[in-house]
């Protein structure tokens, strides 16, 4: 993708915020124009920031870690999701060149931008910090698209995206894989299907 | 000297192989195991999936949790190399950019092409698919019966390995005893979804796919597939004997190291080097056939990808199996003064009655399979089970307004987690977040079911493809121009997938994701979507309206043969892969008896 298409993403993006500009990414800290390309090596491990520089600023990866574990909090079965490096994951995500994650920085700048500036009408202080719940008090009004007011619908948009983005980043991790007892992925000698007493249990053959 | 360079190839060959997936892979399986030199080309880069499957590998040591980007659409861990939707630097031109008239081309650039990461589905076209025009007076009859490819389809299930049951059902063949592996154990939303279909009539039977569910059977396929060959068996017997079963885990779509499954790469190449009778030049772009004075073709033209240099090698029989699409864009690209309109192509024929698979899907949750105890899942990677067409005396009796049929693939399952197994959920939570959000994770986990039809397409005048007058690629060979249109046989089908996948998820007890997409063609997928484009030169019992014989021979060069998609007549909603390679085994078969014979 060539810069004059990535600013398209961006400024497209960014039309669905237009009160709203000032809070963007450093200007020294661009998206990456290339990606890893059709032939990456796979059997590397990658960690976020090696293919492409991270991009977002201190106060927005503070941000990003509140609204994180605002969505996946620590709780008896596991920790938050900033604890197993999902504001790390965001960073990648929203500063990788392609088209839809350029698409997605812009919902997630602009989104981040709405929340403080909501923290600050409502508040008179940014939204990282608020009390709990202040924040939750925010994120309530915003967390169901289908329930949002019309004035509301970027910012649930966003909160969906957002949402979306901090569990793929925890689920992805072992943590994650563990909190939903994911067993599967290693070698077996034999599939040997369901137990029977399951089966029994739903009604099946 | 397995893998040559374009310098330190032979100075001729007995047959030249222009690809490396199923029908390139079969075609030189079969010529050089009964003892003709073959030369292998391919567009891409050697690969070995022994040393480059990441097979056990997790989405958090991917960049981005591994999910599909334009470098890799189908994930990070998807086993296509330098290719996808797009291939740098190699175009492809749309007539119309209409969602009508959209045709896609996924390509591989890679030895042993898409069948590295393909969905392993090995099902056979039934009686009925050789004859639909004499059936329903749409498309064209195939020049051969089922009877004709029986047994090729027997010798390519003993040699690949394929897991199925024989149900004896309409138009489903059944393989004869010892051909097929035993099926998988089916998950517990497939029995769900086996249960509850039933009750509608729909039958769910074992699913077909070329995965090893155990080992070959090393002591008696070999005598099968080669009889009087004892140095074929041998070579036969120690290759099955190195590829180990199925490790129920790990996606296929990656490739498999230990060759539990088929790609060419694993099946068809390494007894076939063995032999000692198969050459392979990795990154050679084919865009010519050459033809001598006499009409008969002398070789094929090709640029080393790695120098940019043109080099031209010659042989006494030349095979395109490229791919459907690449083998016609090869032969229009080899148009010269004695074939004005490009090679084999007297009929005008070339490039058309392009078809693709008929594709619609839909996703559902299913409460009865929520909060389940932890089960391993991975299974054999999907189609345990599927749903064959069964509508067969309705659409006799006219009932459906569609002509073809369509079976269902279906999957569900606590797969390992990854951006999707989250994402989108609030149609179900009402938007939660926190502590509740995680339980409802937990919760909806492994309750999803999806459904996805693949149908027969007509082919028709308006989807074909020609040369581009003006674009060409970066090694300055023209590009292919598509142009794509459905009939209502095929939208009107996708609407039925649509019901009846809904009406599934229902007597699940479940809710569709989205409601049933009544419009046909807001429900089909994309043309090439599918990824089962076939046809441009098909097969046919007449040269004025066909581009090949019955044995995959061209009607106006005698020693130039096509062994993939391209001669496909019809594309029945089995998937053509199957298909594919036991044409190509039938074809190479004739070959080596005409070598034999002196005829070529």
């Amino acid at each position: 993708m060539d810069r004059r298409t990535t600013l398209k993403w961006v400024l497209a993006a960014g039309a669905a915020w237009p009160h709203l500009h000032g809070r963007g990414a450093r200007a020294d800290a661009a998206p990456a124009a290339q990606g890893y390309g059709t032939d990456p090596n796979l059997a590397t491990n990658y960690r976020p920031g090696e293919l492409w520089p991270l991009t977002l600023t201190v106060a927005e990866r503070r941000l990003a870690g509140i609204l994180s574990d605002l969505i996946i909090p620590a709780d008896d079965h596991s920790p938050s999701a900033s604890a197993v490096g999902v504001v790390e994951f965001i960073d990648e995500w929203v500063s990788a060149p392609y088209p839809s994650h350029q698409r997605d920085r812009g919902i997630v700048q602009g989104g981040f931008a709405w929340l403080d500036g909501e923290a600050a009408r409502r508040f008179g202080r940014e939204f990282a910090d608020l009390d709990a719940a202040s924040q939750h008090g925010i994120c309530d009004e915003i967390c169901d698209k289908s329930r949002a007011t019309a004035a509301l619908d970027a910012a649930a948009h966003f909160f969906a995206l957002y949402r979306d983005l901090t569990a793929a980043g925890f689920y992805s991790t072992p943590v994650g894989r563990d909190d939903l007892k994911f067993i599967g992925n290693v070698p077996l000698a034999r599939f040997e299907g369901p137990p029977a007493a399951l089966l029994k249990a739903l009604g099946l053959p | 000297m397995p893998f040559v360079t374009a310098n330190s190839q032979k100075s001729g060959y007995d047959v030249i192989v222009v690809g490396s997936g199923a029908a390139g892979g079969q075609s030189a399986y079969t010529l050089c195991m009964d003892g003709a030199k073959v030369l292998m080309l391919e567009a891409g880069r050697k690969y070995s999936p022994e040393s480059e499957t990441p097979m056990f590998q997790t989405p958090d040591l991917a960049p981005l949790a591994g999910v599909g980007t334009p470098d890799k659409p189908f994930g990070f861990y998807d086993a296509t190399v330098d290719g996808g939707w797009d291939v740098p630097g190699e175009p492809y031109t749309r007539a119309s950019e209409e969602d009508a008239g959209r045709f896609e081309w996924w390509r591989a650039r890679m030895l042993g092409g898409r069948t590295n990461h393909w969905g392993r589905i090995s099902l056979r076209n039934g009686p009925y698919d050789f004859k639909s025009r004499s059936r329903d007076g749409l498309g064209f009859d195939w020049p051969l019966r089922y009877e004709d490819v029986a047994p090729y389809y027997d010798r390519v299930e003993l040699l690949i390995g394929v897991y199925g049951s024989n149900e004896g059902l309409e138009n489903t063949p059944d393989s004869p005893p010892g051909c097929l592996l035993p099926p998988p154990k089916p998950l517990v939303s497939d029995l769900v979804v086996a249960q509850r279909a039933k009750r509608l009539g729909i039958p769910v039977i074992p699913g077909h796919r070329a995965v090893l569910t155990q080992p070959l059977d090393y002591r008696r396929s070999p005598a099968r597939l080669h009889p009087g060959n004892a140095t074929a068996q041998k070579i036969l017997a120690q290759d099955m004997r190195n590829r180990a079963a199925c490790l129920w885990a790990t996606p296929c779509g990656r490739g498999c190291s230990v060759r539990a499954n088929y790609q060419s790469t694993t099946v068809h190449l390494p007894p076939a080097l063995a032999s000692g009778n198969l050459d392979i030049t990795t990154d050679a772009m084919v865009y010519e056939v050459t033809v001598g004075r006499d009409g008969r073709a002398n070789g094929v033209s090709f640029i080393d990808r790695t120098s940019g240099r043109h080099f031209h090698v010659k042989a006494r029989v030349v095979i395109l199996a490229a791919g459907a699409c690449e083998s016609v864009r090869i032969l229009l690209n080899s148009r010269n003064a004695q074939f004005p309109d490009g090679l084999a192509n007297s009929s005008g024929k070339v490039g058309r009655y392009l078809m693709d698979t008929v594709g619609s899907s839909v996703r559902g949750q299913i409460p009865l399979l929520e909060s389940l105890p932890p089960l391993n899942e991975d299974a054999a990677d999907g189609m345990q089970l599927y749903v064959p067409w069964w509508l067969y005396q309705e659409q006799r009796a006219g009932k459906l307004g569609f002509a073809r049929g369509y079976h269902i693939e279906f999957g569900g399952g606590r797969r390992m987690p990854d951006y999707g197994t989250a994402a989108g959920i609030e149609w179900l939570t009402g938007g939660s977040y926190g502590v509740k959000f995680k339980r409802d994770v937990r919760r909806y986990y492994g309750s999803f079911v999806y459904f996805s039809g693949r149908g027969e397409m007509i082919p028709n005048d308006q989807s074909f493809c020609e040369i581009d007058p003006k674009v060409k690629d970066k090694w300055g060979i023209p590009v292919l121009r598509f142009h794509w249109g459905w009939s209502q046989h095929e939208l009107k089908q996708a609407a039925h997938m649509q019901k009846t996948f809904t009406d599934i998820i229902e007597a699940m007890g479940g809710k569709p994701r989205d409601p049933p997409k009544s419009d046909g063609a807001k429900a089909i997928a994309p043309g090439g979507s599918i990824i089962h484009e076939v046809g441009g030169a098909i097969m046919g019992a007449d040269p004025a309206t066909s581009v090949t014989n019955p044995w995959c021979q061209t009607w106006d060069v005698d020693n130039l043969f096509v062994t993939d998609g391209a001669v496909f007549v019809s594309n029945a909603d089995k998937n053509p892969t199957l298909t594919i390679m036991a044409l190509a085994w039938r074809a190479a078969d004739h070959i080596l008896e005409r070598m034999r014979r002196r005829e070529l």
